[in-house]
């Protein structure tokens, strides 16, 4: 950087500092800023979505009705589902999209900060709408998150209406999100930086993004058949005036499934970083990196049905929704072979991100090779709304996306503020959510295959001791996230912790790493870097 | 990391070794009774297996990397990030499994889905939340409710050996014959669930579903609903009760003489329909009104006390006939027989303090019935 480009960049900071107090988070259009609101939310999403898991493992730690109505059991699955879904994954990789990006490109902010600030100001109204529904009367939607017609049409409670707004409100603020995304890549990439020398962090944005525009409509679309049911006498889902409840489940899981990818495609850039930063290693296989994830993007949107074996599709729909669906397993090996190969003759070492990247992949492969099961039609009619799959979609969810998450805030957190973590802590927290994750969603496939359904309140007595199990796992997983705050709170908050270099690992690659120092100033790149 | 890849695979192995010894444990899929449940059991534990293969192959690499080249070890990271060749090989090589995956399922596939040549057809029409057994040929036609008690789930009473598996009347069916199911629903969807036969279809408001079984051996079969449909959704079990093809001939005459009776009208005392009343309404009612009568207002409106019960009798007795459309309170005129509507609606106007002292006959209730048709 030049000297002039410095001083300019200092006055211009002098003369836009951010706002004091709370007004500066209120109008803030900057990157940084904005990502750590969405990353608080997503925090806060995932202890109000952690709570709801308590009371769900409390009732079924064992057998009979204890605690909580079924009535309410319902609510609390559904809420549960949604909240992490689209209050704590989602919001989380948004984040640390809004963090990175601009400084992984070289660009000075995002390319739309107005919309920008909009996006994430629309959330906590949209989630406060959400989570009001609990105090209302009738109770908040008890249909699951998936929320299939007429349950949820006919049958549902009257908050319903507010948890379709809801789910609108985050549908536009994923929209502008994803806009600003892509807008952003396209346009302000600092010069050199062609689209296959991008990291494959964003890369894998760039691709989420183009699957939230084209399956967010969809999500508000259904929703909106769905209001339309409820108050203005439409039939969409309701076979007496003509319709069909299964169209629901149709349009539903064509953006479900793509909303699947769009929480693990980030997930699958931010462990290509850090397993690669500490095997010392280039990353083994960029470009098929880059091809896998635009196939599995791709793939998504032809194997929807795959959630749908039981409804009745006729013949040629299940076989064709069957090898669509084992086809993914292509893609999405060739990224597992990538990172093994990556670690293969490298030199490692052991840090909290990467023990979090590497119980990533191996527990998601689980997830994946439980997934691979599922699309075995005949096997799935077994399968199909049993604990197997909850043991499948947590796997994914779980030590997939989420862990990827805590491994990417441990990675660039000395990044953002300056100041290392609590290695000892980091790893205390690792090892007992490994611990605790498995003791959780290891057992599921157990009781799923002997029969047990998901969703119910109650269970036959066979269930019983791998219940208890479950629910003690859950309660470790849940009470070892405190670690993480804590350690969080006292790196920054706190200011504890050894000053981090401005490389702060040993030798890592990107512009975020070798272009700005630790931690990163308000304002970055406001002249672009140069790459070679 | 080293307990990562051993927990898995000792997991794993766990699961294989004697997986027949373990489906007692409640470890593993069902093998069932019938060729087709055989069959999904040999596909699901044949791709479990390629499944432990590629994680074997997979984590051990992973673990080979982890212990030898770290570099606490002094292990020297290599350069080398492309290889056109490696990368076709683990492209094509999961190809050829998963093709040679699908070849088995595909036939599997097909033969579930012939549903021709059934000998006897019956309709499974899944209520809020109990199911309803239709058979299409004969005279039998009857409703399968859970008869776990309320004290067992509860707590304050000892859980029995099948509970929440168990019903008042199982679904009989012949062995060795070819039963063709068809699904609809009245209501939500539910889902139809018997392991043991590996017939798991949702039933669709509207739409019928068909699917099929022969039953190999005769016995006691346990499912449950597996779409969430409200608040019941874990207290609709499935009984199949399977028996030698005599045995059903008897059991289906015995039940078209039985169901016969039970439509007649006679009369009853006020005792007799209280008594009869509170055995329907607990197994009947309960569920939404509760067994206070108190109900869990708004969504499920309380008798006790309530305009209906203490109002004009032929709207209450309509009321159970006809239902509430668009909500859970279904029309009860097909699940219950007259004198059933009589002692019920009798119970409730005269339980819990409603004290009306007036009784249903069912001779009013026939008379409501018909005017309605």
């Amino acid at each position: 950087m030049s000297q002039e480009a410095v001083l300019g960049q200092e006055a211009e900071e002098h003369h836009h500092g951010p706002d004091k107090g709370i007004l500066r988070w209120v109008y803030t259009t900057n990157h940084k800023d904005i990502g750590t609101m969405y990353l608080l939310l997503a925090l806060g999403s995932l202890l109000i979505g952690g709570v709801m898991a308590f009371v769900i493992r409390a009732e079924l730690f064992q057998p009979g009705l204890q605690l909580v109505d079924p009535n309410f059991f319902n609510q609390m699955t559904t809420m549960h589902g949604l909240i992490m879904v689209f209050g704590a994954i989602m919001p989380a990789f948004v984040g640390l999209a809004n963090w990175l990006i601009p400084m992984m490109i070289g660009a000075p902010d995002m390319a739309l900060p107005r919309i920008n600030n909009w996006s994430f100001w629309l959330l906590p109204f949209a989630f406060t709408m959400l989570l009001s529904t609990l105090f209302m009367e009738g109770g908040a939607p008890n249909f699951g998150w998936t929320f299939y017609a007429p349950l949820s049409t006919t049958y549902a409670p009257p908050s319903v209406t507010f948890f379709i707004f809801a789910i609108h409100i985050m549908g536009i603020s994923s929209v502008m999100g994803a806009v600003n995304v892509i807008v952003t890549i396209f346009n302000m990439r600092a010069p050199g930086m062609t689209f296959m020398k991008m990291p494959l962090f964003v890369w894998t944005w760039l691709i989420t993004a183009f699957l939230l525009i084209a399956v967010m409509p969809v999500l508000a679309g259904v929703v909106t058949m769905m209001l339309m049911d409820i108050h203005f006498g439409a039939s969409f889902f309701n076979a007496a005036g003509g319709g069909d409840p299964v169209l629901f489940q149709h349009v539903f899981w064509f953006f479900g499934h793509p909303e699947v990818y769009i929480m693990i495609l980030p997930a699958f850039g931010i462990v290509s970083h850090i397993i690669s930063t500490f095997s010392r290693k280039p990353l083994f296989g960029y470009t098929s990196m880059v091809f896998a994830t635009s196939s599995i993007a791709i793939l998504s949107f032809i194997v929807w049905a795959h959630h749908m074996f039981t409804v009745g599709i006729p013949l040629v729909g299940e076989l064709f929704f069957m090898y669509s669906t084992m086809l993914i397993a292509v893609p999405t090996g060739v990224k597992v072979f990538n990172w093994v190969t990556t670690m293969f003759r490298g030199s490692m070492t052991f840090e909290t991100p990467m023990l979090f990247s590497i119980a990533f992949v191996v527990l998601f492969t689980i997830g994946g090779l439980s997934g691979l099961m599922l699309a075995i039609a005949p096997a799935d009619f077994q399968y199909h709304d049993t604990y197997f799959v909850v043991a499948h979609f947590h796997y994914v969810l779980v030590p997939g996306a989420l862990f990827s998450i805590l491994a990417a805030v441990y990675y660039w957190l000395p990044k953002w503020c300056g100041r290392m973590y609590n290695e000892s802590l980091g790893k205390w927290h690792f090892w007992l959510s490994f611990i605790g994750v498995n003791l959780t969603f290891f057992p599921m496939h157990f009781v799923g295959l002997a029969g047990m359904p998901r969703r119910i309140p109650d269970y036959a007595l066979q269930f019983a001791d791998f219940n208890a199990i479950v629910s003690v796992g859950a309660v470790l997983f849940g009470t070892s996230q405190l670690i993480f705050i804590y350690n969080v709170w006292r790196t920054t908050l706190g200011q504890k912790g050894i000053k981090a270099t401005d490389l702060v690992w040993e030798k890592p690659e990107g512009l975020e790493w070798t272009a700005l120092p630790s931690p990163v100033p308000y304002h970055t790149f406001q002249t672009p870097p140069k790459i070679d | 990391m080293k307990r990562v890849g051993f927990s898995a695979v000792s997991a794993l192995l766990l699961l294989t070794t004697s997986h027949s010894a373990f489906a007692e444990w409640g470890l593993n899929m069902t093998e069932g009774v019938t060729r087709i449940s055989h069959e999904v059991h040999d596909l699901h534990m044949t791709i479990f297996y390629v499944c432990v293969a590629i994680a074997v192959v997979v984590f051990g690499v992973m673990l080979y990397s982890i212990i030898y080249h770290r570099k606490s070890r002094g292990a020297k990271a290599q350069n080398f990030h492309e290889s056109t060749v490696v990368e076709l090989i683990w492209t094509v090589i999961p190809l050829v499994i998963l093709v040679g995956m699908c070849i088995p399922a595909t036939a599997t596939l097909i033969d579930m889905y012939d549903n021709t040549d059934a000998e006897i057809d019956v309709q499974v029409t899944g209520y809020q939340w109990k199911w309803r057994y239709t058979y299409l040929n004969e005279e039998v036609d009857f409703f399968s409710i859970l008869t776990t008690p309320e004290e067992q789930i509860a707590g304050t009473e000892a859980k029995s050996e099948h509970y929440l598996l168990e019903v008042d009347k199982p679904l009989v069916l012949p062995v060795d014959t070819k039963v063709r199911f068809l699904f609809t629903s009245k209501d939500v969807i539910h889902s139809w669930w018997v392991p043991d036969l590996a017939v798991k279809k949702d039933t669709i408001p509207g739409f019928i579903n068909e699917s099929w079984a022969i039953i190999d051996k005769p016995g006691i079969y346990r499912g449950q609903c597996t779409e969430l449909c409200g608040k019941g959704h874990g207290f609709m079990p499935i009984v199949v009760k399977a028996v030698s093809k005599d045995e059903y001939k008897t059991w289906v005459t015995a039940q078209a003489v039985a169901q016969a009776a039970a439509r007649e009208v006679k009369d009853m005392s006020f005792a007799e329909l209280m008594s009869q009343g509170e055995k329907i309404y607990n197994s009947n009612c309960a569920a939404c009104h509760q067994k206070s009568g108190a109900g869990i207002p708004p969504m499920f409106p309380a008798l006790k006390g309530s305009p209906m019960a203490l109002g004009d009798i032929d709207k209450h007795i309509q009321m159970v006939l006809k239902g509430k459309p668009g909500t859970a309170m279904s029309a009860f005129a097909e699940q219950l027989s007259v004198s059933d509507v009589a002692a019920v609606v009798t119970y409730e106007r005269n339980a819990w303090g409603n004290d009306t002292g007036d009784s249903a006959s069912p001779k009013r209730v026939k008379d409501l019935k018909d005017n309605n048709k």
